[in-house]
This record gives structure tokens, sequence and C-alpha cells, in this order.
């Protein structure tokens, strides 16, 4: 079985060993290897490029395999972030208090110690007592599940609603983007009880790791993103393969031939809607430690919709295109927003790209749709096999 | 107080002052007229007043705007303007006219203090003027400060008034005045029923004000005109710190305090026998206080139980200001009818803000109605040829400075120009992908992410006014609770003309016949004779130019910035979806629902308007559940996708 799902799907092994490559390599480059040819902030930035490829992937199968365009998938990412950062929030403001605390020549009651997380957490939207969401904050253990099991929970909930009754395509879209747009104006509430749109900050430091240089937690946390991203593309290729696999194929090229041939389309459906998304929540998880700060302004909705446009020009229906569309759109958007592009001098009016970066993506998407619907993914086939 | 005052000086009057003329009477209070002080002056208006003289409301005003001057050596005193360095005196009794050098005399100059009670004086004067303007200004300061003293005058002055709106305000003034301060509890009590009839913020500021209570607290109920007496359990914190402020209790030990103990009495390393190291829980430092307690050297501990008893045996109660319970039973009646009729006037002006929020929704999915209705293609730049019809009528406004004119050009131009971009997108873009309706989606959702910045590159970050015309500035008042503003009617009647419009292109004319076999069935109209690409072309340029005239519409009231469009974007989609894809009745049934909705769960919470629109975007997920093709749908063939 293992031989034939690898011999079926050549790209797996090429992705995967591209992938180690270029780990190893950056690994090698970093600040914590005493090389230092590759700053940290570059490491965190490829790092949380991982993390993007990671839901490309997700998204990838939810639209370019199954063909449901969700406009949501970064509201999954978002509660992931927001799960484990959590965790970090509390427990490093833990550590903060009770080294305050003990300064003092009476040690603290847990309920003083409660008080003082809560008033350093909360005093900035106004209030100091802990709200019920975050009863298993302190546990790490629960919150990684929570990672898991939100993301999850909210899309079974959802993708069940909304495939029981039948709606799809375009409607479809919209009913996900209206989801994503309803959480985020949810959490910009600062009774919210996740700090309104101050979101939660300081994610960076890991606690228990005070003293470990952020060179060691970004080479760290970008060695955990390219396993994710690994173990990620080995899962979804395999659940793409096989007769799974040719069943969810099936869906998104005719829905109603599938169910008439018997095939319980909402279930496929559903499992592939919540899979993607609970893998959308790991890569959230393991993005927003390396960002520092996540607030409800992430969940916008048109952050979804840049994923489907990194998808879309990557290659939709292929993993590996996916990725790549992730990593080139994104690491392209920070060199040119970034100001790495140099100015065009027209003469009469100069080009500065971080105000014409977004009219460039946004015609450039256009042209992509129109002429090149396969995107940067469809390259490779003339590699593969000649066009005949 | 001050009528028994007035009636004394007036006695004094008839008897010294009648034959005088106004020069004498200030003389014999020239100390108080040079300087005059706020709480002094009073009876010296008085005596003024009770003289009768014709001259007092000239000198009073005059002396107000600070144009009385004293001469230094003699002390009278003179109206007089001054020119240069020479004084023009006017003589106060006889008006006879002459002038002197400004250097003997020295200005009055009565303090802002004194100057309102001279005003309070003047009204009576003012309400009998025979200038209606002024007449109104001397109502209007008794409306702001409403006063004991201005009731006879303002009733003195009811009968010679003629002109009618003066008269039903004067009433209507004399009812709020006697409802506070009439003297007979009976014609207070007549007025406050009379108030009863009135849904006006004055007549309930007043009740209101009848009505004011303070807290108390006592050991046993006072006997007084009492409110309310409530349960010292139901809000125990809040009451016990009352009664700590009336120095009724020992306020509460509270764990900082417990904590301040603790370390103010280490000994050895110990408090009242505990290490300290064992000083971690709540239990434990209780025990560790009660040792210090029993010992002398901190007070007892005040806890919950002590709180409790201090609670039990006090009253907490409110009492009216007002000391006539007759008259307070009556003002809380008036004042709850008032509050039904307000309540009523409430829901009234809720369903105004509804239909015109709903008005709105409808204008910015009229045109989605259209291209992503009728035709099926999913336009996410729609929003961004709003924002271009609002920017359209941005630029006009900054070339023609009438904005009536301006918004009478800006109307068909944004028309045009939303109209000529959303055929170019049309021909360049969205005909090749018609049989690609989710990549229709993504690739207008690159010409919007491109427009908008494109719109940021010209016009900058900040937002621009779109000003309307003076004559929808301000708002239709029908009362103080309903009111709603010119520009929201306009865009109702707006939305209404284009309902009726798009009604009419499609069930009427020959282009609506042509969309509609076009949508139906392309193939059997093509071989009828009508060219699907013409009418494709026309219907998306259509509906463009309706999303342009509708952002003119939008920037009207709000600010014209490059994300405006995105605000709406997703709403409108929700319109057409919740109202039912491919018609027109269906967009107005969608934007009706979703505005009232919104505006129904702001007014449950009106302080939070993000809570409203997650509410509403979850109730719209859970409808489309429910009705997945909307509130009108299509049934039959029609219907099929």
């Amino acid at each position: 079985m293992h031989n034939t799902f690898i011999a079926r799907n050549p790209s797996v092994l090429w992705f995967l060993a591209a992938l180690g490559l270029f780990t190893f390599g950056v690994t090698i480059l970093s600040e914590a290897t005493g090389l230092g040819l590759i700053s940290t902030s570059f490491v965190k930035t490829l790092g949380k490029t991982l993390c993007l490829c990671l839901i490309a992937i997700a998204m990838d199968v939810v639209w370019g395999y199954c063909g449901i365009l969700s406009l949501g998938h970064f509201a999954f990412f978002g509660i992931g972030g927001y799960a484990i950062g959590m965790w970090l929030m509390y427990a490093r403001t833990e550590a903060i208090v009770l080294q305050n605390f003990s300064a003092q020549t009476i040690p603290a009651t847990p309920q003083e110690i409660s008080d003082a997380i809560g008033n350093q957490i909360f005093g900035v939207v106004g209030s100091s007592d802990f709200p019920a969401i975050w009863s298993f904050a302190d546990s790490l253990v629960l919150q990684l599940a929570m990672v898991v099991l939100i993301p999850g929970l909210l899309a079974l909930v959802f993708g069940w609603l909304a495939f029981r009754s039948r709606v799809t395509g375009v409607y479809l879209s919209i009913l996900t983007q209206a989801m994503t747009l309803a959480l985020s104006l949810y959490l910009f509430q600062n009774d919210s009880g996740l700090r309104g749109n101050n979101g939660l900050s300081g994610l960076q430091n890991i606690p228990g790791f005070e003293q470990t240089p952020q060179a060691t937690i970004s080479i760290v946390f970008f060695l955990a993103s390219a396993f994710a991203l690994g173990a990620g593309y080995l899962f979804f290729a395999w659940v793409i393969s096989g007769k799974m696999g040719s069943v969810v194929q099936g869906i998104r090229d005719n829905e109603a031939r599938v169910r008439f041939l018997g095939y319980h389309v909402e279930s496929y459906k559903l499992f592939i809607f919540t899979i993607t998304a609970v893998v959308s929540g790991i890569a959230g998880a393991l993005y927003y430690p390396q960002a520092g700060i996540i607030n409800p302004g992430e969940i916008a909705p048109i952050a979804s919709i840049y994923l489907a446009v990194w998808v879309a020009i990557g290659g939709r229906g292929r993993l590996y295109g996916a990725v790549i569309g992730a990593a080139f759109v994104s690491l392209l958007s920070s060199w040119f927003t970034g100001g790495g592009a140099p100015d065009i001098n027209l003469g009469f009016y100069t080009i500065q790209w971080t105000d014409w970066w977004l009219v460039l993506l946004g015609l450039s998407f256009v042209v992509v749709t129109l002429y090149f619907p396969k995107g940067i993914g469809g390259l490779f086939d003339y590699l593969v096999r000649k066009p005949s | 107080m001050r009528i028994l005052l007035s009636a004394i000086a007036f006695a004094l009057c008839a008897m010294t002052a009648q034959a005088q003329d106004l020069q004498t009477l200030l003389q014999d209070n020239a100390a108080q007229i040079a300087k005059p002080s706020r709480n002094a002056i009073g009876p010296v208006l008085d005596d003024m007043v009770a003289t009768g003289l014709p001259q007092v409301p000239t000198f009073l005003e005059q002396w107000s705007d600070k144009n009385v001057w004293q001469n230094e050596d003699t002390g009278t005193f003179f109206i007089a303007t001054k020119t240069g360095d020479t004084l023009t005196l006017t003589d106060i009794d006889t008006g006879a006219q002459s002038t002197a050098p400004a250097d003997g005399f020295k200005q009055l100059k009565p303090n802002g203090g004194v100057r309102r009670v001279i005003g309070t004086a003047l009204v009576q004067f003012q309400l009998i003027d025979p200038d209606t303007t002024r007449r109104a200004a001397a109502l209007e300061s008794i409306a702001r400060r409403p006063e004991a003293a201005q009731l006879a005058p303002l009733m003195a002055s009811l009968d010679g008034e003629d002109d009618p709106a003066l008269r039903a305000r004067k009433e209507n003034l004399i009812t709020i005045l006697s409802a506070r301060f009439a003297e007979d509890p009976a014609d207070r009590i007549a007025a406050i029923e009379a108030l009863a009839e009135e849904t006006s913020v004055e007549s309930r500021a007043v009740l209101n004000q009848i009505l004011a209570t303070k807290p108390g607290v006592a050991t046993t109920l006072p006997d007084a005109n009492i409110a309310t007496q409530y349960d010292p359990m139901a809000d125990p914190d809040a009451n016990h710190a009352a009664l700590v402020t009336a120095d009724l209790a020992t306020p509460l030990t509270t764990p900082d305090d417990i904590r301040a103990a603790m370390e103010a009495h280490i000994i050895d390393g110990r408090v009242g026998n505990t290490p300290t190291a064992q000083l971690n829980t709540d239990a434990a430092r209780a025990t560790a206080y009660a040792t210090l307690a029993a010992a002398g050297t901190v007070p007892p501990l005040i806890g919950i139980p002590e709180r409790d008893n201090a609670l039990q045996s006090h009253v907490f109660f409110d009492t009216y200001t007002e000391d006539d319970p007759a008259i307070t039973t009556a003002a809380r009646a008036a004042l709850d009818q008032v509050e039904t009729a307000v309540a009523l006037a409430q829901t009234v002006d809720l369903g105004l803000d509804a239909l015109s929020l709903a008005s709105i929704y409808f204008l910015a999915a009229i045109g989605l109605a259209i291209t992503f209705g009728v035709m099926g293609v999913i336009n996410m730049a729609h929003g961004e040829f709003i924002m271009m019809g609002a920017y359209t009528g941005y630029v006009i406004q900054l070339f023609v400075p009438d904005y009536t004119i301006a918004i009478l050009i800006a109307l068909p131009t944004a028309f045009a120009i939303t109209f000529a971009a959303g055929v170019t997108m049309e021909r360049l873009v969205i005909r090749h992908l018609y049989h690609r309706p989710l990549e229709t989606l993504l690739a207008t959702f690159g010409i919007s992410i491109a427009l908008q910045q494109l719109a940021k590159n010209i016009f900058g970050t900040q937002a621009r006014p779109l000003t309307s015309p003076a004559w929808l500035d301000g708002a239709w008042v029908i009362s103080d609770v309903i009111q709603i503003s010119y520009i929201r009617i306009a865009i109702f009647f707006l939305a209404l003309f284009f309902l009726a419009l798009i009604l009419f292109i499609l069930k009427r004319t020959r282009l609506g016949l042509e969309v509609r076999a076009v949508t139906q069935n392309p193939g059997m109209a093509a071989s009828m004779g009508i060219n699907p690409d013409r009418i494709n072309m026309l219907t998306f340029g259509l509906g463009s130019g309706i999303a342009g005239i509708a952002g003119v519409a939008i920037g009207l009231y709000a600010k014209v910035t490059s994300e405006m469009g995105a605000d709406y974007i997703v709403q409108s989609f929700m319109t057409v979806v919740v109202g039912g894809v491919g018609n027109v009745w269906g967009t107005l049934a969608g934007a009706s629902l979703i505005g009232g909705l919104q505006k129904g769960i702001e007014w449950f919470n009106p302080s939070n308007t993000l809570a409203a629109q997650t509410y509403m975007i979850l109730f719209i997920i859970l409808f489309i559940q429910f009705r997945p093709k909307g509130i009108v749908a299509l049934k039959g063939r029609a219907a099929a996708d």
C-alpha cells in the first residue's frame, strides 16, 4: 500500500526532499548556528510563510479538490492562533506576576495571583475579571486541544448546517465569508473576552524559555512549521489519493452525478471541510507565536480571500501548487510592501511599490485567472510530460 | 419670599417713591447700583419694578449692556455712549441729551451673575414687549432657567398676547412653571396632569425634577415623603458603602487591608503565631488576623457576617425632594403615562430608522441584484463601483461650488462613469468567465483590490467630504422623539425610484424582455435574433451604473473613503441572497429584513453596533439554512441553476 501510494504520487517525494533541503539550508545559515547569514527576523518570516503554505494546502484540498470555495478558512487559522495565544499570554503574565509577588514578605494567595493576572491582561479593555473562555488558559494541554477542537467543532457545525441544506457554489462562498466577518466583528468588541481590537500580544515570548535567545526560538518554530508542513502535505496527499480522493474530486466535477452513484456527498464534504479547518487551526497556532501578535483584523474576510488568491496563483488541484503560490505571493508581497523593490522613475511620476503593489497584484490576479487557470504549478506539467 | 419682598417694597414705594423719579430711587440705592452683588441686588430691582415707571426697562437693559455711567462728583447716573473722549449723556428720566468729557464719569460694569438677575427682572417687561421676537426670546430664556418669580408676570402677560404661536408657548410654559412653583397644591396637580398629555423633553424634565429623589439611610424610617424603600441585601456592597459614608458602619476589611496588617506585624518571621510562608491561603490569613485582633494590635475583622448585621439593622430608602406626597403621586402617574407615549413614539422612530437603513441597503444591493441576481455574475468589485460613484460626486463638488447643481450633475455622471467601467470590465474579463462563476469571483476580487489601491493612490487615505446641499440639511422633526434627517428621506425616495425604474426596465421595455430571455436561455434567445453579448454587456453596465448612483447617495451621509465599498459588499451580497436571487422584489424584502433586524437588535443593545452586526450575520447564516433560496424563491424551471 505504502509503495503504491508513493509510486502514484512522485511529487510527494520531490516535495519532501525539497522541503528538507530548504529547512536544512536555513537552519545551517541562521544566527542560531553561528553562521548568521540569515537574520532572525527573516527566519521568522520564513517560518510564518511555511505556516501560510500549510493553510494554503488545506485551502487547496477544500477548494481545488473538493470544489468548495471557502472564504472563511482564515477564521479557523485565527482561532488556532487565539487558542495558543491565550495560554502564551496567561502563562507569561503569570510568571511576571509571581516574580512581583516573590519580592514581598507575605506569600500571595491563589486569589491574589489570579486577580493580578486578570488586571495585567484585561486592564487594557477596562476590566480585570477572567471571562469564562479563559477557564483553561492555565493549561497548555487543554489550550492545545482547543487549537484542534474549536476549529473542528465550528467547521463541523457550520458545514453540517450548510451542506445539509445543499448550499453550494457562490452561496456557500458568501456564507463562509459571512461567518468569518461575524467572528471578526465579535472579537472586535471589548467584552468579547479576548481584549477587543488590542488582540493578544507578546506571543513571541515563550513561557519557561525567557532566557533562550529569540534566534534559537525562531529556528525551533521554523523547524516545527516545516515539520507540520511536511506532515500536512503527506496527510493530504494520502487523503486525496485512493478511492476517497476520487470521490472527492468527483464531487468537485459533478456533485449530482456522484450523489446519484450512491455516495453520501454531504459526509465527504463535511469530512474535507472539517479536516482542513483543523489543519488551518494548527497552522495558526504555529504562525502567531512567530508573528508575536494577533488581533481581530487578522481574520477579516479579506485575509481568506487572499488565501484563495495564493492557491489560484500557485495552481489549484495540486498540493505543491498551493505551497508555491502561498510562498511566492506572500514573500513577494513582503518584499514589495517592505520597500525592498526599487522605485521606478518615469520622469513625470515615480512609481512607489508600497503604493502600487496591490494594483499590480490585483491585475496580475485577473491575468492569471483569465489566461493561466492552472497557475504557476501548471508550468511543471511542461517538465513532467511534454505537451503533445 | 420674593413676592413677599416685592409686596413690602411696593408698599414702601407707595409711600415714598410714588412721586419720585427713577434717578431719586437710584440715588437712594447708589452704592448697590454702582457696585451690585448678585445676592443683594434683588430687592433694589424689585423696588424699581414696583415704581411702574416706563423708563425702568430701558434703564435695566442699558445697565445690563454696560451703558450706564455715573458722574463721579455728583453721583448722578446717566445712560451714555462713548465716542473718543466724550460721552453723549442721556438723562435717565427726561431723556434730555448732553455731552461731557469722559474723565469725570465712571462706567458701571455689572458682573455676569448680576446681569442674569437683571435679565430675570427684565423678562416681565419683555413678555409684554410689542416686538414678537423679543417676546419669543423672553419665553426661551424662561424655558432655559425656570424660576418661581417668573410665573406671575407670565400669567399676567397671557391676556394681552395676540400671537397664537406665542400664546400657545406661554400657556405651555405656565403649565410647566405651575407644576413646579404654583402656590396651591391643587394648581400644581392640575398642571402636572396637563403635562401627562405631552411627550416633549421639557415636560418630561419637569416631571423628573419634581420626582427627584435623594438616597438616605437611617436606623428607623423617617417621617418624610419616601419614594422607595429597598432591601438592604439586594446590593449589599453598595448599601454598606452608603452606611460607611453616613458613619453608621465600619468599612469592610479588604484582602488588601489584611495583607497590609500581616506585613505590618511580622515578628520573627511569624504573624500571630503563623509562619509567613504559610500565609498563602485566605484561611491561614484569617486565622492570623484573628490572633492579631484578639491581641488588640489590629481593629477587629469586618467580614461578610458583620456587614450583613449592619445592613439588617438599618433601613435604606429614597426620599423625594418634594415634600407633598399628593404631588409626587400625581407626577409619578403623569410620568408613567408620558413614558408609555414616549415608548410608542420610540417604536415609530425605530421603524423609521429601520426603513431608512433598509433603503440604504437596497440602494447598495439593487445593482448587485441585477448583475448577481439576474445574470448570476459575482462581482466583488461592486463595492468599488459604489466608491467610484462617491468619488465622482466629490470631484464634481471640487469644480461646481453650488452643491445642488453639483449633486444634479454628479448623479448622471456617476452613472455614466460606472456604466462605462462596468461595460469595460464585462468586455475584458467577465465575458471570458461566464461558465466559471467561482473564478469570476476571484478575478473581480483582483479588480476590486486594484481599484481600491488606485483610489488610495489618487485621493489619499483620509476621508473626503461629499457635502449635501443646504436644503437637505437638518431633520424632519415630528415630535421630540420622532425625527428623521432629510438626507435619509431623500435616500428612501431614491430607493423607491430605482425600484420602480428597475421593475419598469425589466418588465416593460424591450431591453428588459431581452435580458430576461438571455438569462433564461441564451441559446434560444440568440436564435430569436437577440445578441446575448450585447445584452449581457448592457445589463452589467446598468447594474454597475446604479452602483455609481448609490455611491453618490451613500457618500452624502457617510464619509467617502477608498474602503467604503468594502464596507457594503458583504452586506449587499447577503441582502441579495437573503431576498432571493433573480428577483428585484426579493432584494427589497432582503433589504427590509436586514435593515429592520439590525435596528431591532441595536434597540436591545444600543451601545454595541458591532454585536448587532455579529448577531445579524449569525441570523442570516441560520436563515439561509432554512430558506436556501431566499425569501422570494423562484419556482419551477426558472429556479434551476
